[in-house]
């Protein structure tokens, strides 16, 4: 991949999120989180600031929960990276409703640009793929994006992606840092009570 | 928190079998859990089996222990009830994931079964197993040890209640005077 060929993460957050609708949506820290909450918040988006690793297995969790709604996680390739194993725990249920977009600018962006694995040509489709995942793809244009889109919303098999992605930073849009707060509104959404 | 093996059993308590792995499973249930995510233990075995077998509890098989806090999390943001199950062996691997309850109070049942203990053969497990409660206790984790059948279920129990009813992270040890020490030579 040359990065010119690469996707802009925001647009493909954007286009992602189109016709949400009662999309529910987990993201990882870092630049998932502010790729998200740039497209506008919302009850259904839970922001992860921290806790690496662990968002594969929050939208796993709660597409358990909930399988009759659609969940997404977005994330990146270095957050992905440090939950590899979630993608077996995954791939025994594979829940129809759980799609998992990791947008692979190839980096660690938050922390001074070092290359991660999938630099050196470490492909996570592949092993969620080899994990049981029932559709998982590399995805290197607008047309791949589109069709992950609709994907999204069908709730025939557990989906997975890798969108190569720029390494551009894009301008920071700071989504809530009280989990508590996010937590709460969350479950109030789907009718639950604080506590 | 301290160690509390003296906690009084609520009036409301429900009744208890003689098996202490039967009661694990049972006060599991009484507290409507859906989920029971886990690493295999022997002495956790029984309450997996059941889980397995119950077509109202979903059990999740976890490659490390971590995973099963970010899984609970998910459940309650999607309105249900878990619990974590585990060697105490993997509260080590549990550490910072377990900011993510701090962060968000969401309700996180553990139940760790003890190696390094008390009579442990195994060195390997003894770093760990001396560690596991502090390290609990350092993170935030409310604990309580079970040495004897008749605490297990008024622990969990009471474990379950600040949990569920006051969104705490709470674990309940069980040590290896009651789960028994690993035969070795078979």
């Amino acid at each position: 991949m040359t990065q010119s060929d690469a996707l802009d993460r925001r647009l493909v957050v954007a286009k992602l999120l189109q016709n949400r609708n009662n999309l529910m949506v987990v993201t990882g820290l870092g630049s998932a989180t502010y790729d998200v909450m740039s497209v506008g918040d919302n009850d259904l988006n839970f922001y992860l600031w921290g806790a690496m690793g662990s968002a594969a297995m929050i939208g796993f969790g709660l597409a358990m929960a909930q399988p009759n709604r659609p969940v997404l996680v977005f994330t990146g390739d270095g957050e992905m990276l440090m939950g590899l194993g979630s993608l077996a725990t995954i791939g025994v249920s594979k829940p129809g409703n759980l799609t998992i977009a990791v947008l692979d600018n190839e980096h660690y962006g938050e922390t001074g640009m070092q290359a991660s694995h999938t630099r050196s040509g470490i492909k996570l489709d592949e092993i969620a793929s080899a994990c049981g995942f029932g559709w998982a793809e590399e995805i290197r244009d607008i047309e791949g994006v589109s069709e992950l889109q609709a994907r999204i919303h069908e709730t025939s098999t557990a989906c997975f992606s890798t969108i190569k992605i720029k390494t551009d930073e894009a301008p920071r849009v700071l989504a809530p840092r009280d989990g508590i707060y996010v937590k709460n509104r969350f479950r109030a959404c789907l009718g639950f009570s604080s506590l | 928190m301290g160690k509390n093996s003296n906690m009084q059993q609520s009036p409301e308590t429900t009744e208890y079998s003689s098996d202490w792995q039967q009661q694990v499973f049972d006060t599991l249930k009484s507290f409507d859990v859906k989920h029971v995510v886990y690493v295999p233990d022997a002495g956790h075995a029984e309450a997996i089996r059941m889980s397995e077998q119950d077509p109202d509890v979903i059990s999740v098989a976890l490659t490390t222990e971590e995973e099963g806090i970010g899984y609970l999390a998910g459940a309650w943001l999607g309105g249900e009830r878990g619990a974590l199950l585990m060697q105490s062996s993997g509260v080590g691997n549990c550490i910072n994931m377990l900011a993510l309850q701090s962060l968000t109070k969401f309700p996180l049942l553990m139940l760790v079964t003890m190696r390094g203990d008390l009579a442990e053969f195994n060195p390997w497990q003894i770093p760990m197993g001396q560690a596991a409660e502090k390290a609990l206790n350092l993170m935030g984790v409310l604990t309580w040890r079970a040495d004897s059948a008749e605490d297990v279920g008024p622990l969990i129990q009471g474990a379950a209640t600040m949990a569920f009813d006051s969104d705490c992270a709470c674990a309940v040890l069980l040590g290896q005077r009651l789960i028994g020490r690993k035969e070795w030579l078979k």
